[in-house]
């Protein structure tokens, strides 16, 4: 870990906000990419 | 074979199909160097302590933000021009990345400014506008949801988009417009080619800037592939309620 020093908060706050904002855009991405896939199929299936 | 037949829904998701994974693996590559080489091997700056580490995520954030919105005008103008389906469906894909690229921006922003200018928001130029393109972003997604007709959605979102863009150019370029306001001019102009980023902080700022934007394009694709399908599932439960 490297020495951030007084600003520390600033940093480590900056970084876990935007990877749990990114990991979120991803996540909804991929779990309604998959749900709209499935129901495709279903129908498609008949 | 003329370049508007990638737009085919069935050719764009043949060609996009390998595509997308490749994408997410080289974005994940891009990212995890550029954030792993800018917050543990770069040093301190004189300026700025060790809050320049939010750098390798503030500026790819807002980088990405603002040319969202112009990948989301040239796809909307394609639409309006050529009716692609499929460009419509891309522009609002983009979209939630965009609007999720601009709170990245302006949330690491308001972060970076306490230690440095000691407050988290000041109505400056270029922030303002920031905030005002995170607005038009909610207005075009609910736009978008709001309008049953998705060619009339389309048609729609496509106005919003142009207008939206003065603020995206806004954005991009307040300081410059108004040299005024407490933030500081681009890092890294591309056009001028003057950075101002010293060369220990420039290398893994750009990986984090590619890394972003193969992260971006990845997400496009995948969420257009999606649009592509819940509009085939419309079609086809239309279909079935005629018959």
């Amino acid at each position: 870990m490297p020495e951030l020093g007084e600003y520390a908060v600033y940093v480590l706050t900056s970084y876990a906000a935007t990877l749990v904002l990114l990991a979120a855009i991803v996540g909804l991405s991929v779990r309604r990419s998959r749900r709209v896939k499935r129901t495709l199929q279903e129908i498609e299936r008949g | 074979m003329s370049i508007w037949e990638y737009s085919n829904p069935k050719k764009f998701m043949d060609w996009t199909a390998p595509v997308v994974p490749w994408t997410f693996g080289l974005a994940a590559l891009a990212c995890g160097a550029g954030l792993v080489w800018g917050f543990f091997l770069t040093p301190e700056a004189d300026k700025f302590g060790s809050t320049v580490k939010i750098i390798y995520l503030h500026v790819p954030a807002a980088l990405m933000a603002i040319n969202a919105w112009f990948m989301m005008l040239v796809a909307s103008l394609i639409w309006v021009i050529r009716r692609h389906h499929v460009s419509a469906l891309a522009a609002r894909a983009a979209a939630p990345v965009g609007m999720v690229m601009t709170v990245i921006a302006l949330v690491t922003g308001a972060i970076w400014g306490m230690p440095t200018w000691g407050t988290y928001w000041v109505w400056d130029p270029r922030l303002t506008s920031f905030m005002i393109l995170f607005l038009f972003y909610l207005g075009y997604i609910a736009l978008w949801e709001a309008i049953e007709d998705p060619d009339t959605a389309a048609d729609l979102t496509s106005v919003l988009c142009v207008v939206g863009s003065v603020f995206a150019i806004l954005s991009r370029y307040a300081v410059r417009f108004w040299n005024q306001g407490l933030h500081q001019g681009t890092s890294v102009p591309v056009a001028t080619g003057g950075r101002t980023v010293s060369d220990v902080y420039f290398v893994p700022l750009v990986l984090c800037m590619v890394g972003f934007g193969l992260l971006f394009l990845a997400l496009v694709l995948l969420r257009t592939r999606t649009e592509i399908r819940a509009r085939r599932i419309r079609a086809l439960t239309a279909r079935a309620h005629r018959a």
